[in-house]
């Protein structure tokens, strides 16, 4: 049964200190608002798992929720580097972070295997690169029919996934379309899941290419308009383009990066 | 007509596309040719983004490959896990479409790290879709500009194995000899065979019937302006 309840009552219940948690989204329906709630609750430890970390999990890096990184690209889309992610990485500030690096089609897959309650999956992956010499999570494995040799990845098990849909009815029934990314996956793949949504309807009228998650996969439910933020949520906002861009300056400095996070926690 | 040695590579590599073609499109400068090659000699290529975008056809160039204009103008959208298995894998896309921050002289791409891995210099944003498009595509085709920055003897991370059929920078066109290293087949107007070697960390060879890119038609610089000052 899905509670739906507000946002900091949400992420209290879902995102616990030390957890595994995907906040998913490739570059559509990112949970911004779910990821400043977590900076302001002040969780640490986290293991922060994305295909595609970008400014969100630049912020909680830089706020020093995170630990460790299990990612595939870690940029700020169609602008550049993340500052406070290179920060981390290169200084160790705030804090050292640790980072599991894989390609997309690897985290991908990884979630897949996790959602389908299976130990591992199997793809050409990797092949050629020094991504194995540096990861525990790409193995090579011979097909038992062909004899091809092929890639095994292991499932990536979250303890909590956090997205963001349009809508949810008032059963906790959670609809999402657009660019859905892998977020049906990283909700299959998590013991614990919080959905922030646009808004709460009394029925969920069908949407061409929507993915429906029923209510008894749903943790928690929690109103969110503009959730999403700078990122978007189709039919409701757009692309907040001009943040992408001005990320880049408030991040690049600790001092002025400082200045953002005493705001967000005012 | 002037032109920037940016829009001459940009131009160049639109060219590498064949109408008809279905092309793994990589955000910037490759997302930029492929949307010129549609609006010029390419009216039906294909573009695939791996936001699950199929058959998008943009009016403006996306900043991201998952703006919004890119799921609403493509013929389907499906899942991440679904482009890159369904899609990727199985050898139904002709080229790749990449670019990359170090390349060395068997096209092979780094966008992972420069200098050290656990201690690097510059910490780059990762492998992305890239090492499977690379692995993936029938054919891939590298965009990136040529300097002793990117073009290295060694890389210092393998992201991708590209093996790319060519190379097109902002000087001039590379393409692998038989042997399999990269050799200069084309420089743009004004680029010297000197100039080329200077912004390359090997022994860069020319080919023996080196030739001279053709300059941007007034079309293609019209079509590429309406693009990038959108």
């Amino acid at each position: 049964m899905t509670v739906i309840t507000s946002l900091p009552d949400a992420v209290a219940l879902v995102v616990q200190d030390g957890d595994t948690v995907a906040f998913e989204g490739f570059t559509h329906l990112i949970p911004f608002a779910a990821g400043h709630e977590v900076i302001r609750q002040g969780r640490r430890d986290l293991t922060l798992v994305r295909m595609t970390p970008d400014v969100i999990y630049d912020q909680l890096i830089g706020a020093g929720c995170a630990r460790r990184l299990v990612f595939s690209w870690g940029g700020n889309p169609g602008v550049g580097s993340l500052h406070r992610f290179r920060d981390a990485v290169q200084h160790g500030w705030p804090a050292p972070l640790e980072i599991e690096e894989n390609s997309h089609a690897v985290m991908a897959n990884r979630y897949v295997a996790a959602a389908s309650g299976l130990p591992f999956a199997v793809l050409r992956g990797a092949v050629g690169t020094d991504l194995p010499a540096h990861s525990d999570s790409i193995r090579p494995i011979t097909c038992p029919f062909t004899g091809e040799e092929l890639t095994a990845v292991p499932a990536l098990r979250l303890d909590a996934a956090v997205v963001h849909a349009q809508r949810a009815d008032r059963e906790g029934n959670v609809q999402l379309w657009g660019i859905t990314g892998v977020q049906k996956e990283a909700v299959l793949s998590a013991t614990r899941s919080l959905v922030t949504v646009e808004e709460i309807v009394p029925v969920l009228e069908p949407v061409p290419g929507a993915v429906v998650l029923p209510s008894w996969v749903v943790d928690c439910v929690a109103l969110a308009p503009g959730g999403a933020h700078p990122s978007y949520a189709d039919g409701y906002s757009v692309r907040d383009n001009a943040f992408y861009q001005e990320w880049d300056a408030i991040s690049r400095d600790r001092a002025t990066f400082g200045e953002w996070l005493r705001e967000l926690q005012r | 007509m002037n032109y920037s040695a940016d829009e001459m590579m940009t131009v160049a590599a639109a060219r590498a596309l064949r109408d008809r073609a279905v092309c793994f499109v990589g955000i910037g400068i490759p997302s930029t040719a492929a949307n010129l090659a549609r609006r010029t000699h390419a009216p039906g290529l294909v573009l695939i983004y791996e936001s699950g975008c199929i058959g998008a056809k943009p009016t403006s160039l996306p900043l991201s490959i998952g703006d919004g204009e890119l799921a609403s103008s493509a013929d389907a959208v499906v899942s991440v896990p679904e482009i890159f298995n369904y899609w990727l894998q199985p050898g139904r896309v002709d080229v790749g479409f990449l670019s990359a921050a170090q390349l060395d002289r068997r096209g092979n791409i780094n966008t992972t790290v420069i200098g050290p891995y656990a201690s690097p210099e510059v910490r780059l944003p990762g492998a992305g879709g890239a090492p499977e498009i690379a692995s993936g595509c029938r054919s891939v085709v590298v965009v990136v500009r040529q300097s002793l920055k990117t073009f290295v003897d060694g890389l210092d991370f393998v992201t991708s194995a590209a093996a790319p059929r060519m190379v097109i920078t902002d000087l001039g066109v590379l393409e692998p000899s038989p042997s399999g290293e990269l050799v200069m087949t084309s420089l743009h107007p004004g680029v010297s065979a000197a100039d080329a070697r200077a912004a390359t960390g090997w022994d860069l060879a020319m080919a023996d019937d080196l030739g001279v890119t053709s300059p941007p038609s007034p079309h293609e610089l019209d079509v590429l302006r309406s693009l990038t000052h959108r």
